[in-house]
């Protein structure tokens, strides 16, 4: 599977996203410049974290309108497997290709640290590699990541399975005290109706091996490579 | 028309000093050129008062591919083609006036400098000093806006920031210390120069349009004392890390381009220092034109151009050639690229406004501020500070459990997680040992190896002892590389003191640098790069002598590193550089007991950095060899608050069996040197014995890692209410 990484103005993870897909995973892999439109080369596509446009306005309003994203969009239409982290679920918030929004976080301090996730929802295209319930320890680095709608897209969200990963504490309890940012429903991430857009607000690429403190984001991109193999099948 | 006085402190000159520059012009020098010299030589610039004592640090490794001094960094050659850039640097006073932006610039303005040389920054380290948060609502103001705005700069450029320190005395109170540290790699050797190649290099600006911002931040801010904070914002200058990011990205790329000879951070002094100093160490003249450079603003005359201090812009010398592809590159990251001047054969700088000469100065003595030596001999009161026993005050009115339970809640013993957990320690994914322990190990990516960084330095001991105390901030600096395995390979040092023209700070200046001097000689290691900040004062008062050491280490195996924490229930707890558990009472001096308990701080502090090299060869071994579970530090706080951090971090109590002597203050509490805690299981001990006879190591057993308490003797402080203490300590004193 041949991932595409954005990479807009301010963007960091994109270093960090390429070696955990392209030199632990085994993955075709390479940078897509904002400033392209033609990525048919691509298999999945990958908004990395980061401080695109240095996030000066809402994170990723500017990054939205780079050219690139009218072909991410189509590539999303055409059912083809995007993932945002952190600014890159703030990009596809902006765009509209999911719902909600990121405010910052509810103690308006940014935080870095290791939490766990607990799988919500196995046997989608990015959670395949896992059983539900499922806990994954990944760390966060973002000021806002307090994802927030209004109820009905909540309830939406929520009844149609759309919540794939939620804040928990070590032992897969959610709680007030497990949610690092104020999101509701300590959602961590999200996925679109369709199944195909997944956004979250912690790094799984900075979860790739265990020396770094463990590789359990691998979960997320392994599971997207297995569902690419068996669609082919 | 002789210069008024008022003009010249403006610039910060003395009369004396403007009559050399007349004398070696041969005349009088001009606006614009007064403006440069005040820039080329203030303290912040032209290290005035520092040079002649920093040439006396060892410079010299095998290892060493960019000497101290030489370029904006020093370089250092760690094997399979990789070298690191490493360098600390203060933005103390901006940070007093404006601690959100003044911190925040420092850490660009490191960054910079490391780019600079071509290296990729990998890594951030902060060391802080403030007065005591409790105390003080403007303090909390100042950690607040401190910590804030390194956070929103660090995190926005995607460099890691992985230690440092954060610490407390009201010596610091009304000026804080904020030094970053930037570490970076250099892949394939390939290392830029801060020069032009030939005569016809352009020099070209790129980064950010220049404003108003900053003008007499180095003659201002950093070299003198000042009252009235307010009045100096405005030479305070604005970050823009995101630009800083684009910039970063931009310009490794640039390097990679034929043609591209020179790279130049613009730094204090802005375009002055950075366009004159590159000439110089060009050996070449420099034409350049102020109306050239992209403004901000209308109406900027030429001296704000040369003296803006605007942030996140380069300077590259670049051959005409490869211009066109200059442009074009740095137009795809949506920046500027513009063409402001050019080297030839010659000696001095001209400096245009469109057609007209401003002025036509010589390089030579713009460059070559005045060197002040001194000698000054030591205070009485030190003597007298000195020769006080330190365990006079005798046993406060509390129990060893309770008084650990109070040390592990002071602001400088108590957990830093509030403050690191705001900055990103993850970012590109190399880091093996996170902040909050004793050096943080990256490991190189394609390799098996990893570098491990830290900061250190107790301003108390300085301020007791400046000669020994400096010593003790290396060997403390190289402890904590040996705690988690690692060779120390080279030193950076931020030198922040007073008024340099006051005896007592003169004698300071000396002791500090001869003690790093004595102590990195010792280790074998070169101080490759660093910084001076002096006149840290406030009402009069210097701070404590605080010379900052960054230090760098080298491990084999990534994989074989320790940590802090305590990991196995029944693991054996040692201490390594002791035969008998406890220290008698004389080290007690500069103790945080003291300053806690007593609000002290007196007693002579030593060293033996004979013992203390063996005591670091033996943890080192140890840590590669696999014997370890757990390795920590022994310093602020002493042996009961070493024992506690890794007893709180590993979630496991511990049983120190000796009994406690009469004066458990000192045994719990004194902070001899040369100490680590260790813990490993039972089977392994025999094989670190033997290590530790080899070595020539004193070692003695403490007990055993287990239970729900930490107890020494008949002393037991449950594990629930240490942690507390020292999770939620920092928050509660900052709290206010």
């Amino acid at each position: 599977m041949k991932f595409g990484i954005v990479v807009f103005p301010g963007t960091w993870s994109e270093h960090d996203t390429y070696y955990a897909v392209h030199d632990v995973l085994g993955q075709p892999a390479r940078l897509v410049w904002h400033k392209e439109t033609d990525i048919s080369d691509c298999d999945a596509i990958v908004l990395p974290g980061g401080f695109s446009y240095g996030d000066y306005l809402r994170c990723g309003a500017i990054a939205r309108f780079s050219p690139v994203m009218e072909s991410v969009r189509e590539f999303a239409e055409r059912g083809g497997p995007v993932i945002g982290i952190c600014n890159g679920f703030q990009v596809l918030c902006e765009a509209g290709l999911l719902p909600g929004a990121l405010i910052r976080n509810e103690h308006l301090e940014f935080r870095c640290e290791w939490v766990n996730l607990r799988v919500e929802r196995a046997g989608t295209v990015f959670t395949n590699s896992a059983v539900q319930g499922q806990l994954l320890r990944v760390p966060i680095s973002h000021g806002e990541g307090n994802w927030q709608a209004d109820d009905d897209t909540v309830r939406r969200v929520e009844d149609g399975g759309q919540v794939l990963l939620r804040y928990a504490d070590a032992d897969g309890n959610v709680s007030g005290g497990s949610n690092p940012n104020g999101s509701i429903n300590s959602i961590a991430g999200l996925m679109s109706e369709q199944g195909n857009v997944l956004g979250l607000m912690p790094h799984p690429e900075k979860a790739c091996e265990d020396l770094i403190g463990g590789a359990d984001g691998n979960v997320l991109f392994d599971s997207m490579i297995r569902s690419a193999a068996t669609a082919t099948l | 028309m002789p210069v008024s006085q008022e003009t010249l402190s403006e610039i910060a000159l003395s009369r004396a000093e403007y009559e050399a520059i007349v004398d070696r012009l041969g005349r009088e020098p001009g606006d614009l050129e007064l403006g440069l010299f005040g820039a080329l030589w203030s303290e912040h610039c032209g290290y005035k008062h520092t040079k002649p004592l920093l040439r006396r640090l060892p410079g010299e490794s095998s290892r060493l591919l960019v000497a101290p001094g030489a370029e904006n960094a020093g370089v250092i050659d760690i094997g399979d083609g990789l070298a690191i850039a490493m360098k600390i640097e203060s933005h103390n006073h901006p940070s007093a006036v404006e601690p959100l932006q003044g911190a925040a610039t420092g850490v660009g303005g490191i960054v910079r400098d490391i780019f600079a040389m071509g290296a990729r920054p990998i890594a951030l380290l902060d060391s802080l000093r403030f007065g005591m948060p409790d105390q003080d609502e403007r303090v909390r103001y100042l950690i607040h806006g401190v910590v804030g705005g390194i956070s929103w700069y660090g995190n926005c450029i995607g460099i890691p920031n992985v230690g440092g320190e954060t610490s407390f005395d009201r010596s610091y109170a009304g000026n804080p210390l904020v030094n970053a540290m930037c570490v970076g790699l250099i892949e394939n050797a390939r290392i830029m120069s801060a020069t032009a190649k030939n005569p016809g290099d352009l020099l070209v600006l790129v980064g950010a349009d220049t404003g108003r911002d900053g003008i007499h931040g180095a003659s201002g801010l950093a070299s003198r004392t000042f009252g009235e904070q307010a009045e100096m914002r405005s030479a305070v200058q604005v970050g823009n890390p995101f630009l800083e990011k684009v910039l970063i990205e931009a310009c490794l790329k640039a390097i990679e381009i034929p043609g591209v000879n020179g790279m130049q951070d613009c730094g204090a002094a802005g375009l002055t220092s950075a366009a004159i100093e590159m000439a110089e160490r060009s050996g070449m003249a420099l034409r350049l034109d102020v109306a050239r450079v992209p403004r901000r603003e209308d109406g900027m005359t030429p001296y704000e151009v040369m003296l803006s201090e605007s942030q996140e812009r380069m300077l590259l010398a670049v051959e005409e050639r490869a211009v066109a592809a200059v442009t074009a590159l740095f137009e795809d990251w949506d920046l500027d690229a513009t063409v402001i001047g050019e080297f030839h054969n010659g000696s001095a700088v001209a400096i245009y406004d469109g057609d007209e000469l401003v002025s036509e100065t010589p390089i030579e003595p713009l460059t070559g501020a005045p060197e002040y030596s001194f000698s000054a001999p030591k205070p009485e009161w030190l003597t007298g500070l000195q020769s006080t026993d330190p365990g006079a005050s005798g046993l406060p009115g509390v129990t060893p459990a309770e008084a650990l339970s109070r040390m592990l809640a002071s602001p400088n013993i108590a957990s830093k997680r509030p403050v690191f957990r705001q900055y990103d320690h993850h970012v590109q994914t190399n880091t093996v040992v996170e902040p909050g322990g004793d050096a943080a190990v990256l490991r190189l990516k394609g390799t098996t190896r990893a570098i491990a960084i830290s900061t250190d330095c107790n301003g108390r001991l300085c301020y007791l002892d400046p000669r020994i105390g400096a010593q003790i901030a290396v060997a403390e600096a190289c402890r904590n590389l040996a705690c988690v395995g690692a060779e120390p390979l080279a030193l950076t040092d931020g030198l922040n003191f007073g008024d340099p023209e006051t005896a007592t700070v003169q004698y300071q200046l000396t002791e500090c640098v001869e003690g790093i001097r004595e102590a990195a000689t010792a280790f074998g290691i070169p101080v490759v790069s660093g910084n001076a900040s002096l006149y840290n004062e406030s009402a009069g008062k210097a701070i404590f002598p605080t010379p900052i050491i960054g230090a760098l280490g080298l491990l084999e195996d990534a994989t074989k590193h320790a940590t802090i924490s305590f990991k196995r229930e029944g693991d054996v707890i040692l201490l390594l550089g002791r035969a008998q558990p406890w220290d008698g009472v004389e080290t007690l001096a500069g103790s945080e007991f003291n300053a806690v308990f007593h609000d002290e701080a007196n007693g002579q502090p030593v060293i033996d950095l004979d013992l203390e090299l063996r005591v670091q060869e033996l943890c080192r071994s140890a840590v590669r060899a696999s014997l370890l579970n757990s390795a920590h530090d022994c310093s602020d706080g002493g042996l009961a608050v070493s024992v506690a951090e890794s007893a709180v971090t590993g979630g496991f109590g511990a049983q120190v069996t000796a009994a406690l002597p009469q004066r458990w203050d000192a045994a719990l509490f004194g902070e001899g040197q040369s100490r680590i805690i260790v813990s490993l299981s039972e089977e392994k001990f025999a094989e670190l014995r033997a290590l530790a006879g080899k070595l020539d190591v004193p070692i003695v057993r403490l007990g055993t890692v287990g239970g729900d308490a930490i107890e020494f003797g008949d002393a037991s402080l449950p594990l629930a209410i240490a942690a507390d203490a020292w999770e939620h300590g920092f928050e509660r004193a900052t709290a206010g």
